[in-house]
């Protein structure tokens, strides 16, 4: 008996249509893994910096044979300036520059100074296990030099032994230079961001994407989408009240979400530092061009979702169609979290931009290194697919689809621009 | 001026071909049956005609109006019952009245169309309720309601007294007898036989996608010599 009712259960959920998703996101998120790459294996990677010895003194030769050792050294030389432009050429992480009096300063009692001008390539997660590795480099330079000086005498002041160089540094990202932050500060500061926005994005789509899925599938349950579609209203006025409703009760649910989230963020906060006072603040247009981001993503997700609506058949089928929109927003969280858009393949690069929700995920990063193009062209990509999942929408309206499940056949654009007329 | 015309429609879902030819005419203040067992085709001619489904050959007419080229305009003076239909279970009868005359017309048209259809909705208080708390035949007679207040020229309704107690059946038939009287024309579809003998002006009778006669009651019972119009329907079909 019990079996007989497993069997019917599995015939009825286990079909090709619950299947293709979950099979296209395996591999989907397969190939995203495999392209950011192993985070194990990059951290045992050798990082690759550019050193400037210009003290060649006893402490110095400790610090250049740690980081000749540890390492892979692409530039070793006396110009900063030389070595700094190779260093960006060769796709390296940081200059370390050694400068004159260095090894004298430690003789004296005094913290030597390493100059370390970062090239900050992304600011997602990832992007930051390099400069991980040389923060780590630091630190065995350090106990170089402490081991020499207990070695070498006892009347140095502990404080000093312990801790016998300071850093001074700067982070060269996209253009800008911001002096007084290493790229880990950078990064970690930006990261609030890495993550909050993605997130609140993917909840907005996802809530108001359900709202719009679901209507269409009550309008079928309840039996009022025939109704609906015989009253003296336009086919694309149905289709936009529905998206615009959808987006608006998205909005509201975001938001309260957005409240409890962002204070459960707040409490995990531990920089105090504020981006203002590196040239990294939003101006009120970037706040406009930011919010006109998320409402095209957002419409452009509820009209990807009403298309999706119509194949609904009920409230219940309804929920399982939210599944690709899900997991188109994951897959944008997940590499705009991880890896900034400059730093990621071309084939992810292409599918991050395809999907409208990564705009606003990534607007917030692109605006504070004035990279207006990005989220423009995002705001203009964005707009067109919310045009053309529009017109689907209201093809399909305008088709037997939404009825009987299957299409009669028009053929040709001008048909298509017709049924948006209607 | 007819109120539909409908020549030679065709209409097929994929490969199979639910209409296949048919047929008629309904007359302004008339009220016309289309009559046949299920799977005959008279859902799918209603839905034709009220510009839900595309038609894959022959032509229709909604007082001058063609089909599909100008569905707009057809929608402006036809209301049509589905058969299974149902309202927004969130919103009150009232409120349910109130969404669609706001598709109809002005402040004043919207008010006299509200009014209508609480009148004929009848369900006293309970209009204030959630149509999710309604019973079947409360929610017929607020559907009833909704698609006879907006006065259309032609309503088209779907089975108008399915799932309905006698009563409320009867109810029903006295309201669409009333509208007609105030010059509307029906055109619907039914199985129970003597509800179309009460309410039809005119009738066709259908079967697999095809008219296979059609007449006034009394026209069909004496072309089949038949006492009635379930024994003219059956006769007809063999």
């Amino acid at each position: 008996m019990i079996g007989n009712i497993i069997k019917k259960e599995f015939k009825e959920l286990f079909v090709l249509a619950t299947l293709i998703p979950i099979v296209v996101i395996a591999i989907v998120f397969g190939l995203v893994g495999q392209t950011i790459g192993n985070v194990g294996e990059r951290m045992e990677e050798k990082p690759v910096i550019g050193i400037v010895d210009m003290d060649d003194g006893d402490f110095s030769d400790i610090a250049m044979a740690v980081l000749t050792e540890k390492a892979e050294v692409i530039y070793d030389g006396s110009d900063a300036e030389e070595g700094l432009e190779e260093v960006r050429e060769e796709n390296g992480v940081a200059l370390l520059v050694v400068p004159e009096n260095f090894s004298q300063n430690i003789y004296a009692n005094h913290q030597g100074e390493i100059e370390i001008y970062w090239i900050m390539k992304g600011a997602g997660l990832m992007d930051s296990i390099s400069s991980g590795v040389v923060e780590g480099l630091i630190q065995a330079v350090n106990q170089g030099i402490s081991t020499k000086l207990i070695q070498q005498d006892s009347s140095f002041d502990p404080a000093l032994v312990l801790n016998p160089t300071k850093r001074v540094e700067a982070t060269f990202f996209k253009g800008k230079e911001i002096e007084g932050l290493s790229s880990s500060q950078l990064g970690n500061m930006l990261s609030s961001q890495s993550i909050v926005i993605p997130i609140v994005v993917m909840m907005l789509i996802i809530m108001a994407g359900a709202s719009v899925i679901s209507s269409m599938g009550m309008e079928k349950e309840n039996k009022t989408l025939e109704t609906l579609l015989t009253l003296p209203v336009r086919r694309s006025h149905i289709v936009i009240g529905k998206i615009v409703g959808s987006a608006l009760v998205g909005m509201i649910m975001a938001a309260i979400y957005m409240i409890g989230f962002s204070r459960y963020m707040t409490s995990f906060q531990i920089s105090d530092i504020n981006l203002a006072d590196f040239g990294l603040a939003l101006s009120m247009q970037d706040y406009l061009l930011i919010g006109v981001s998320l409402f095209t993503a957002l419409l452009a997700g509820l009209a990807l979702c009403i298309v999706l609506g119509t194949f609904a058949k009920n409230y219940r089928s309804a929920q399982t169609l939210i599944f690709p929109i899900t997991a188109l927003a994951m897959i944008s969280v997940f590499i705009t979290m991880f890896k900034d858009f400059d730093t990621i393949p071309a084939v992810l690069r292409i599918l991050v931009f395809a999907i409208p929700f990564s705009h606003p995920m990534m607007a917030m990063r692109a605006l504070m290194m004035d990279n207006y193009s990005l989220v423009i062209g995002g705001i203009a990509y964005t707009a067109v697919f919310t045009v053309i999942m529009i017109v689907i929408a209201v093809r399909i309206f305008n088709s037997d689809r939404l009825l009987t499940g299957s299409v009669q056949k028009r053929g040709g654009l001008g048909k298509l621009v017709w049924g948006f007329r209607r | 001026m007819k109120a539909v015309e409908v020549r030679e429609l065709v209409k097929d879902y994929g490969n199979f071909r639910a209409i296949n030819g048919i047929s008629f005419e309904v007359k302004e203040g008339e009220v016309f049956g289309l009559i046949g067992p299920n799977g005959a085709g008279k859902t799918t001619a209603l839905r034709v005609i009220a510009t839900l489904l595309q038609i894959t050959s022959g032509s229709v007419a909604v007082f001058g109006y063609e089909l599909p080229k100008e569905a707009g305009e057809v929608r402006k003076i036809i209301s049509y019952l589905p058969e299974e239909a149902g309202a927004y279970k969130n919103l009150t009868g009232k409120d349910y009245l109130n969404f669609i005359a706001k598709f109809f017309g002005d402040r004043e048209k919207f008010q006299n169309m509200v009014q209508r259809g609480l009148e004929i909705a009848n369900l006293g208080e309970r209009i204030n309720d959630k149509v999710d708390t309604y019973s079947k035949g409360m929610t017929r007679r607020l559907l009833v309601g909704r698609a006879l207040m907006v006065n259309p020229r032609l309503a088209i309704l779907d089975e108008p007294t399915s799932g309905l107690d006698v009563l409320n059946a009867q109810e029903v038939r006295r309201i669409i007898n009333s509208s007609v009287e105030a010059g509307v024309a029906v055109l619907l579809s039914s199985h129970n036989m003597l509800e179309v003998e009460l309410l039809c002006h005119r009738i066709a009778l259908i079967n697999d996608g095809k008219i296979v006669a059609s007449g006034t009651a009394e026209e069909l019972k004496k072309e089949y010599d038949a006492g009635n119009i379930e024994e003219a329907f059956v006769k007809a079909i063999k």
